[in-house]
Formats: C-alpha cells, sequence, structure tokens
C-alpha cells in the first residue's frame, strides 16, 4: 500500500498520507501491564503527567515532612548533641496531620477521578481485570505515603549517622520507623482507597478521609487521656482504646513486631489483638475496593 | 471464519430480559448494529467484551469465548464507550499513551501508535492540550483514537455519532468506513438511526427487544426494488402523468412527489421519456427505487 501512496500519481500531492500502519511488535502480558499501571499512578499521585496544578498540593506536602527533618539534622550535627532530638517514630506520629492531609488530596485523585469521569470502563474494556486495577492502585498509594513517610526518616537517619551517634541504636530507631512507616502506608492506603472507591464526587471523599483520621485520633487521645488521666504506663483498657485510629494502632502494632520504639510496650496477646485488628482491617478495605469495582463492571 | 458469532445468546436481569435467544454472525467490514434505546445493543458488547457473563448461550470473538477467554479478546477488541469517558485534565496525547500501555504496548511503541493513531482521526494540533477544553467532536475522536491505539482486531463502537452536528457526524462516519476499509479493521457500529448506518455499513444486524429483527447485507436490505422513481415539477404534473402512463399500459402509482413505475423491461424507460416529453413536463430526476433501511421496522 505504502508503495502505492508514493507512486507518480500521488507525487504531485502535498499531503503525504502514509496510511494506516498495523502493529507487529510484542504485547505485554497481564503483570506488565499491571506494572504499568502502578508505576503511572504513582506518577499521578506526585502530580507528575497532570497539570501543573495537581503538582501543587503532593509537592507541598512532601517539602513540609522533609524540611523539618533537614532542620532537624543541620541543628544536631552543628551544636554536637549527645542523642537525637527525635526519634524516627515520634516524627511519624509528629507530622500525621500531613500525612493524613496528603492521603485525602491524593486517595480520591487515584480511585474517585476514574469513576467520575467514568474512564474506568476504558480499563475494564483492557486485558487488566478489575481485581488487578484495584490491586494497582493500592499499591500505587502504598508507594506514595511510603516516599512521603520514608524519605524524612532516611534523611534523618542519614543526618544521625553524620552526627555520629551510635551506628546500632540509630539503625535500629530508623528499623523501626521504616516498619512503622510501611505498616502505616498500608493501612491508610487501604482506608483512603475504600472511602475513595466509594465515591465518585472527589470533595466527599476528601471531606470523609480527614474526617475518619481526625475523629479517630481525637476520639483514641481523649478516651486514652479519660482511662488514664496520669501519665505513665497506661491501663488495660486505656492500652486497648489505640486499637481506635490507624495512626496509633500502627505505632503500638509496630513496638509489638520490633520490640522498642513505642511509648509503651504491649504483651504478647495485646500485641497480637492488634495485629489481628490490623490485618483485619486491611483484608475488609481491600475487599470493599474490590466489590466496588465489582459493580462498576456490572452497571 | 467469522469474527464475532453468537449462539442462543440470552441475558436475563431479575425484571427485563436483554437480550433473547440471540443467534448472528458478524463478518468483516462494517456491521451496523441498530436498535431503539433499551434493544440491547450495549448489553450484547458488554457480553462481548466479557465485562458481563451472558445467562444462556454462548459467544465466540476472534475465537475466543467470551466467558473464558474474555482476557483474550479484550487484547485484541477496541471498544469505544457511549458516555463520556475522558479526565478533563490529562492531554489526548497522554491519555492515548497511557491506554496503549494499558493494551500492553511498551512504553515507546505505545508514543508512536498513539501519535500515529491521533492523527488519523485527525486530531493533530490540539493533541497536547489538556481535553477538558475539547468540544464534542474533538472528544469523540480521543475515544475513537484510544479504541484504534493498540492495533485492534475488531472494534466495538457504542453510538459514535452521539451529539455531534451534522458535519460531525459525517466526518465521524466517514473515519468508521476509513477503518473498516482502508485499516482493514471489522467494525461493529450501534446506532438507533438505521439511516446514517445507510451509507458507512455493509451488514446491518437489527435487535428489536433483545430479539434478532433482521441481519442481512445492506444490499439486500437496500436493494432495488424493480421499481422505477420518476419525478416531474408539479402535483398536477405528476396527477397527469400518472394517468398517461395507467393508459399505456404501465402499472404506476403517486407515492408523494413521485410516480412509482414497474419495470417491466427496458421499454418502461422509453415510455416514461416519451411520456414525460408529450406532456411537456419538467422532469426533475428519474431513478431505480430503492428500499430505504427504515422501511424494515415498518414490515
Amino acid at each position: 500500500m505504502s508503495d502505492q501512496q508514493f507512486g507518480p500519481q500521488q507525487r504531485a500531492g502535498v499531503i503525504h498520507d502514509i496510511g494506516y500502519r498495523n502493529y507487529d511488535g510484542p504485547r505485554l502480558g497481564r503483570f506488565s501491564i499491571w506494572q504499568a499501571l502502578v508505576v503511572s499512578s504513582l506518577r499521578h499521585a506526585y502530580g507528575l503527567g497532570r497539570s501543573g496544578k495537581s503538582k501543587v498540593m503532593p509537592i507541598l506536602l512532601l517539602a513540609v515532612m522533609v524540611v523539618p527533618v533537614a532542620i532537624i539534622v543541620g541543628i544536631e550535627t552543628a551544636l554536637k548533641f549527645d542523642k537525637p532530638p527525635l526519634t524516627p517514630v515520634q516524627y511519624i506520629s509528629f507530622l500525621q496531620a500531613v500525612i493524613a492531609l496528603y492521603l485525602a488530596s491524593q486517595a480520591p485523585q487515584l480511585f474517585s477521578c476514574d469513576l467520575r469521569y467514568r474512564s474506568i470502563v476504558l480499563y475494564l474494556a483492557r486485558p487488566l481485570r478489575r481485581t488487578d486495577y484495584a490491586l494497582a492502585k493500592l499499591t500505587a498509594l502504598v508507594f506514595a505515603l511510603m516516599i512521603l513517610i520514608g524519605l524524612p526518616l532516611v534523611i534523618l537517619y542519614a543526618g544521625a549517622l553524620l552526627a555520629k551517634f551510635d551506628f546500632t541504636d540509630m539503625s535500629k530507631e530508623f528499623l523501626s520507623g521504616i516498619v512503622a512507616a510501611l505498616l502505616l502506608s498500608i493501612l491508610l492506603a487501604a482506608i483512603g482507597g475504600l472511602i475513595s472507591a466509594a465515591t465518585p464526587r472527589r470533595g466527599f471523599a476528601v471531606a470523609a478521609i480527614i474526617a475518619v483520621l481526625i475523629v479517630s485520633f481525637t476520639a483514641v487521645v481523649t478516651t486514652t487521656a479519660i482511662l488514664n488521666p496520669e501519665a505513665g504506663d497506661p491501663g488495660t483498657s486505656a492500652r486497648y482504646a489505640n486499637l481506635g485510629s490507624p495512626f496509633t494502632l500502627v505505632e503500638v502494632l509496630q513496638s509489638f513486631i520490633l520490640r522498642g520504639g513505642g511509648a509503651w510496650k504491649p504483651t504478647t496477646s495485646q500485641g497480637l489483638v492488634f495485629a489481628g485488628v490490623y490485618v483485619l482491617l486491611v483484608a475488609v478495605c481491600v475487599w470493599g475496593v474490590n466489590a466496588r469495582y465489582a459493580k462498576v463492571a456490572r452497571g | 471464519m467469522p469474527v464475532i458469532a453468537t449462539a442462543s445468546l440470552s441475558k436475563r436481569y431479575p425484571r427485563v430480559t436483554a437480550l433473547d435467544e440471540l443467534t448472528v454472525e458478524v463478518g468483516s467490514g462494517v456491521t451496523g448494529l441498530v436498535g431503539a434505546n433499551g434493544a440491547g445493543k450495549s448489553t450484547l458488547l458488554k457480553i462481548l467484551l466479557g465485562l458481563i457473563a451472558p445467562t444462556a448461550g454462548s459467544a465466540i470473538v476472534l475465537g475466543h469465548d467470551v466467558v473464558t477467554g474474555g482476557e483474550a479478546v479484550r487484547a485484541l477488541v477496541g471498544y469505544m464507550p457511549e458516555h463520556d469517558c475522558l479526565p478533563p485534565d490529562v492531554s489526548a496525547t497522554e491519555f492515548a499513551v497511557h491506554l496503549a500501555q494499558m493494551s500492553g504496548l511498551p512504553a515507546t511503541a505505545a508514543r508512536e501508535r498513539a501519535a500515529d493513531v491521533l492523527r488519523h482521526v485527525g486530531l493533530d494540533e490540539a493533541r497536547y492540550r489538556p481535553m477538558g477544553g475539547y468540544s464534542t467532536g474533538m472528544k469523540q475522536r480521543v475515544k475513537l483514537a484510544q479504541a484504534l491505539v493498540h492495533d485492534p482486531k475488531l472494534v466495538l463502537l457504542d453510538e459514535p455519532t452521539n451529539g455531534l452536528d451534522p458535519a460531525g457526524r459525517d466526518e465521524m462516519l466517514t473515519l468508521v468506513r476509513r477503518i473498516g476499509t482502508e485499516f482493514g479493521i471489522p467494525v461493529l457500529i450501534t446506532s438507533h438511526l438505521l439511516g446514517e448506518l445507510e451509507h458507512v455499513c455493509d451488514h446491518i444486524v437489527i435487535l428489536d427487544g433483545g430479539r434478532l429483527l433482521r441481519s442481512e447485507s445492506k444490499a439486500a436490505l437496500t436493494g432495488e426494488t424493480g421499481v422505477l422513481a420518476v419525478e416531474v415539477r408539479d402535483l398536477s404534473g405528476r396527477d397527469r402523468l400518472a394517468a398517461a402512463l395507467e393508459r399505456a399500459g404501465a402499472r404506476a402509482r403517486p407515492d408523494g412527489p413521485l410516480i412509482l413505475v414497474e419495470i417491466t423491461g427496458e421499454e418502461t424507460f422509453d415510455l416514461v421519456r416519451d411520456a414525460v416529453a408529450d406532456l411537456g413536463l419538467g422532469l426533475v430526476r428519474i431513478e431505480p427505487h430503492r428500499h430505504r433501511l427504515e422501511e424494515v421496522f415498518s414490515v
């Protein structure tokens, strides 16, 4: 066909239409497609490949997470402290509002938008199954949160090594921080994903995520304060109150898994309860997201 | 081998029967799927994509059973949904590249194909702008481009002319015709307007209330009828001509502004010519009368 196009009759024409070309190259399988979706969703979670406006919020929040640690590192190296002013786990707990804001701004971006603009149909008409789609979005959100929480921890760790604090202690604390960050990222992604997938309205999802995270945390803090008026090692009921919010749940679970790093050490049975609730929550949320897309696919 | 073959395909919902014992075959070229709203067109497309399971019967698309081989079918089929499905803050290029990757094309091939296909649908200058600012015509072109971007072996187009003005409609139908002929990709196009499919389809399938009403080549549906249509200047001339033809022994009847004359042989043409000349009437046209697709519904 292309031979004809450049024949003597066509040469006089101004526009050279080379005609439709078929694609004979490789077609990748489901896993490669899944990977591509994770990568593009992760980029989108930081506004890459989207309009300038959508980069503002994630980059700003990442800066808010990173700048304070940069300052801490600067101070601790300059003033030669005896021990670091802040552990990684404490840092996560201090900046949980920023993490919650990031989740509230980006989870709806990843989940609600495809539902609202109905581009989900175009994904479902392609080889990926709806479960693959849901898991790819959740994985991308976990990675995005890991970058948000993990990056400052890495800087904190590097700073601690530069300030020549004890290597073993610092590595142990860094490890606790990373484990806490991973546990938190998975749980928050699951909760944020479920809320965002439930509604095509982005604003509603943003408000619901903030409400769930803030209300639950406030409730835990208040309950703990009531059950445990004097500071110190909390009683059993005050300990279980920590189940009520993702942040406190993860903090306790982390100190159970690594035997340290948190404010208090849970007993084995308490730790197992926290682990059980954690797994159950994540499983229910992931199942919910998947069930939601099953409904979308039918509709 | 037919591109699509269904056998006693049924889809029943608790209250409605969307498809009822549908047995139909679709081959290469452009096939029109016509029916009123609710006739089962969209349900059929969803079953063919393997997105919903039929209640009974089977469907084979490109050699794959849609129930067991949905993934393989979706890798080879391009689907253009009826409704809007484009996110507003992404450019057409990025969107097409992304969806090409979602169909399994490697990144570089995806970029090449996206540029190629967007040019074919006539979206040159605007393709780097966010799609939120596109006109309906441009959006339809992007939707068509994403269905072609992975070089499918079959495209399913659900009401591609929806919402377009007459000029846009003609352009879209020309494009559909080119896909079926020049690109060599079999097309199944749905519409609730028979008339607009008349010019682009090789074959027409007509659904009515989930049942197959007709499945025939367009030539059979719009073929010559052995009747000559004659139009003359004014209505009194029409009546005089009809009377004159009757006197001369031809079977003629008025039909709107036309006179339909049964063709009995070569002499019928001479007879009409002479009668018009004798009466001194202004002849507007004289042509073989064809069936119009609309008549299919009235039989």
